[in-house]
């Protein structure tokens, strides 16, 4: 790691870097089939995506996963609760990066900063207003090993407001950053300017 | 057509939760498409179908969900044999903890650190498995339970083992892709049995 990057030590919506552990393929290693399983051209700048693509086919089906949970517009939980979802998942796990990354979505897609932020600093206990708190409650619950998701969490978030799909929603983001935050804690570290 | 995640979730066809994760396509087949390439790839390159059904074997005991502990030891025992199948067993009953915990970078959030469960798998099982599974072993229960704990350190005993990078990739995506699809299947049980 290069002696300008420090390590966070606390939960940000600022721009935060990540340094792969282990070596990424090169661009000038990637054949047409990485290429494919890299989804978006762009991301052959990435690191990231450049060491993921070691196995095509996991990436690709990861990648194509999550557009599908956090990107579909068809009913279910708007946007934001989505994004909520993640940065609780990625708070209780501990992913300083995939937090940042998804408390600005969050904060964006809802317009509540202030919120997002009382999340980050406060943990998943902080008062959000009932949605959001249901929102929260059921994806750390999901995130406990063994799960501890119950009746009491779908019920919650049905009497705040959720309908079928959207509970379905806010369990797969949940579950997808379950995968998401130990591929990203794993593989490197996030940096930010010493 | 039923999936892994509808056996696991118990989604019947015809079902509300089949019409409900009909409404979500592409997440349901790349799901399933993630499950194939981690689990039954056309080429295992470097970790072989034993091994992969060995870690997701472990990985199901350490998350106390029996309908995956059930279809992954089923996968363990066809690929990579029954004493294999009984050693995995054992090695998760002996190495169970709770999630998630660790330790964060020192600063504000260090008032929130949990001590890392141990692990240590007993001398005949580590003897069984060998020394490339015993090491990933020990490096799917951090990553199951105590995943900020991360470290770039981590990697050398899986290296010494034989790991290569394409396979520590696989192995990573595998135990994490597991930490998904348990959960998933765990809480569309819990959405279409709650009335």
């Amino acid at each position: 790691m290069s002696d300008s990057l420090a390590e966070p030590t606390a939960f940000t919506r600022a721009q935060i870097g990540w340094t792969p552990w282990l070596p990424p393929l090169t661009e000038a290693e990637l054949t047409p089939r990485h290429l494919e399983a890299l989804i978006d051209a762009a991301r052959a700048k990435n690191p990231y995506f450049r060491l993921l693509a070691r196995d095509p086919a996991a990436l690709q089906h990861r990648t194509l996963a999550d557009k599908d949970i956090f990107y579909n517009p068809e009913g279910g939980a708007p946007r934001a609760d989505r994004e909520l979802a993640a940065t609780a998942v990625s708070r209780a796990n501990g992913c300083i990066y995939c937090a940042s990354v998804h408390a600005r979505f969050a904060a964006t897609y809802a317009k509540r900063e202030a919120d997002v932020d009382r999340l980050l600093e406060e943990g998943t206990g902080a008062d959000l207003g009932e949605r959001w708190n249901a929102i929260v409650a059921a994806s750390v619950a999901l995130t406990a090993t063994p799960i501890a998701f119950g009746p009491a969490h779908v019920q919650r978030l049905r009497a705040a407001g959720l309908d079928e799909l959207g509970i379905a929603d806010v369990i797969q983001s949940a579950a997808f950053f379950n995968w998401a935050n130990r591929l990203m804690l794993a593989l490197g570290g996030a940096t930010v300017p010493a | 057509m039923t999936d892994t995640i509808d056996r696991l979730a118990g989604i019947a066809p015809g079902s509300a939760l089949e019409k409900i994760r009909a409404g979500r396509p592409a997440a349901r087949d790349h799901a399933e498409a993630s499950h194939r390439a981690l689990l039954s790839p056309d080429a295992p390159g470097d970790v072989s179908l034993a091994e992969r059904f060995a870690v997701a074997r472990f990985v199901a005991g350490l998350h106390g969900a029996p309908e995956a502990v059930a279809l992954y030891a089923a996968g363990l025992a066809q690929h990579g044999g029954a004493a294999l199948a009984e050693a995995v067993a054992q090695a998760a009953a002996a190495t169970a903890a709770t999630g998630p915990r660790g330790a964060f970078p020192p600063g504000p959030l260090s008032a929130e650190d949990s001590p890392a469960p141990g692990f240590a798998l007993p001398p005949a099982v580590a003897a069984l498995l060998g020394a490339k599974l015993a090491t990933a072993f020990a490096y799917a229960h951090f990553l199951v339970f105590h995943p900020r704990d991360a470290a770039p350190e981590r990697f050398a005993p899986l290296q010494a083992a034989g790991w290569t990078p394409d396979g520590l990739v696989t192995l990573s995506q595998l135990v994490a892709f597991l930490a998904f699809q348990i959960r998933v299947a765990a809480g569309l049980r819990v959405l279409a049995t709650t009335p």
